[in-house]
């Protein structure tokens, strides 16, 4: 079985464009989340989302592009730039064959498609332009993806909801260990911050007010005063190579992504279990060749609802046994949100940083101790750690789980 | 005197697919010009809502050349104004 090595990663997120920054506020603990300015939400109930500042599309592409784009293939675009240019990849003509894409969305090109469903119903034009399909498609970000780069492998989109990027990301690898492919550009794009969306969203009763006098504190992942997840966008890409390819042309590599565990609840549309996700943990390590001892850090799903919280707390004691109160354990999505499609790749990608600068990042805005959720959360400060292997999971609505594990180089 | 429904034309194609005006002629085709359906497709919706008329599929599936075009145009417009 071949190895899979990160060479290039890639960060669209509330915390800026562009991995440093990802990363700094990470460990800063700075908060992306705010009063959601894309639309006027006033007389929501969820007014803050963690949305991605100061994104300025010409920036990056000219009108044309700009016209056939979503946001979220714009988000996924400019991440994969960074991740390829990090990577410092040359493919010749034949290796582009060999390399491939698999891009995760829950929701795909959701803010267009609001967008038209307003000019449909709400003001009763019937005439909508022709790039509307070619932008809402939630394959719209592989496809570009793979132009881009002439990337002519397996091209793959994944819609497993919050999972979609950890699916991604672990299919990816799958490909590159059954020796489909040699090069996969993977991970996930979400910009779902349209009215209609959050609207949707608020009728589950899953998304948390906004504390008016501190947006920043929306979301209090494993605190026993969560009050529910915020929405966020943005999109995390990491470039998998063979580990062959990577060690022959000397590139840098970042982590190794040792292991991959998919599984689903087959139980309930939302409601998560805790025995398969337990055991997508269980098959990543197998994968990796990892013991739970082996583990030092852990990424958590983390949304900040009462329910997942706490399931996940005991998925991770039903995975570890008695490691699991010796696990660092944060929840990323107080500071970038819950990017739906987009956060398992953020989450990676966060997972391998701190790998790489032997650092946890804090799970943020924790204040009160939960007795269901009684692990070690990295609570509010970033905390040095020497991390030799760690997973990120990702558990998603549905039931589907994914779990990526990371090994240090 | 330039037909000026062409005059427009030219312009919107010109525009949308950043070329010397001077080099669109009434016989250029879609395919000379570089214009795949995608193209054809966003440059009737620009049509449509300049000229205040409604392409049906089957007038556009007939539309290969600026000339076509300009004559189908003229021919939607002059029914609109019919019916009207």
């Amino acid at each position: 079985m071949r190895r899979v090595a990160v060479t290039g990663v890639g960060a669209v997120s509330a915390l800026g464009t562009g991995v440093s920054a990802f990363w700094d506020r990470l460990v800063a603990g700075r908060s992306g989340v705010g009063r959601i300015t894309h639309f006027d939400p006033t007389g929501f109930i969820a007014q803050a989302a963690a949305e991605v500042p100061a994104f300025d599309p010409a920036a990056h592409f000219d009108d044309a592009a700009q016209g056939i784009l979503d946001r979220f293939s714009q988000f996924a675009l400019v991440a994969a730039d960074e991740a390829w240019r990090a990577a410092g990849l040359e493919l010749s003509d034949a290796e582009h064959d060999r390399a491939g894409v698999a891009i995760g969305s829950s929701m795909g090109g959701v803010v267009t498609q609001d967008d038209r469903y307003q000019t449909l119903y709400g003001r009763g034009i019937t005439r909508l332009h022709p790039f509307s399909i070619p932008r809402i498609m939630n394959n719209a970000a592989t496809a570009h993806v793979s132009m881009r780069y002439g990337l002519r492998g397996p091209a793959l989109s994944l819609a497993t909801a919050c999972a979609a990027s950890a699916h991604a990301i672990g299919e990816a690898a799958e490909m590159i260990r059954a020796g489909r492919a040699d090069v996969m550009v993977a991970g996930g794009a979400e910009a779902p911050i349209a009215p209609g969306v959050i609207r949707c969203w608020e009728a589950m009763r899953v998304l948390a007010p906004m504390p008016a006098d501190d947006p920043a504190r929306t979301c209090r992942p494993f605190s026993h005063d969560r009050l529910g997840m915020v929405l966020g966008e943005g999109a995390g890409i990491v470039v998998l190579e063979s580990w062959e390819r990577a060690t022959a042309r000397g590139a840098e590599i970042l982590a190794e992504l040792a292991g991959y565990g998919a599984t689903a609840d087959a139980g309930h549309i939302t409601q998560p279990g805790e025995y398969a996700p337990a055991r997508a943990i269980a098959l990543a390590l197998e994968q990796a060749r990892l013991a739970p001892a082996d583990i030092d850090y852990v990424n958590a799903h983390g949304t900040a609802t009462r329910l997942n919280d706490a399931t996940e707390t005991a998925v991770i004691k039903r995975a570890f046994g008695a490691h699991a109160s010796r696990l660092a354990i944060s929840s990323t999505k107080a500071l970038h949100g819950h990017a739906m499609g987009a956060s398992a790749a953020l989450e990676l990608i966060a997972t391998v940083l701190a790998i790489r600068h032997g650092i946890a990042p804090p799970t943020i805005n924790y204040t009160e101790p939960d007795p269901e959720c009684d692990l070690d959360y990295v609570p509010n400060t970033a905390r040095p750690l020497r991390v030799r292997a760690a997973i990120s999971n990702s558990f998603a609505f549905g039931g589907l789980n994914a779990v990526l594990a990371v090994r240090a180089v | 005197m330039p037909d000026p429904i062409e005059a427009q034309l030219v312009e919107m194609i010109a525009h949308k697919k950043k070329l010397d005006p001077a080099t669109i002629t009434p016989d250029s085709t879609f395919e000379q010009l570089g214009m795949d359906s995608l193209d054809a497709a966003d440059l009737l919706f620009t049509i449509e809502d300049a000229f205040g008329i409604l392409v049906p599929d089957e007038a556009a599936q007939s539309m290969r050349s600026v000339r076509q075009v300009t004559e189908g145009i003229r021919r939607l417009v002059a029914g609109r104004a019919g019916a009207t």
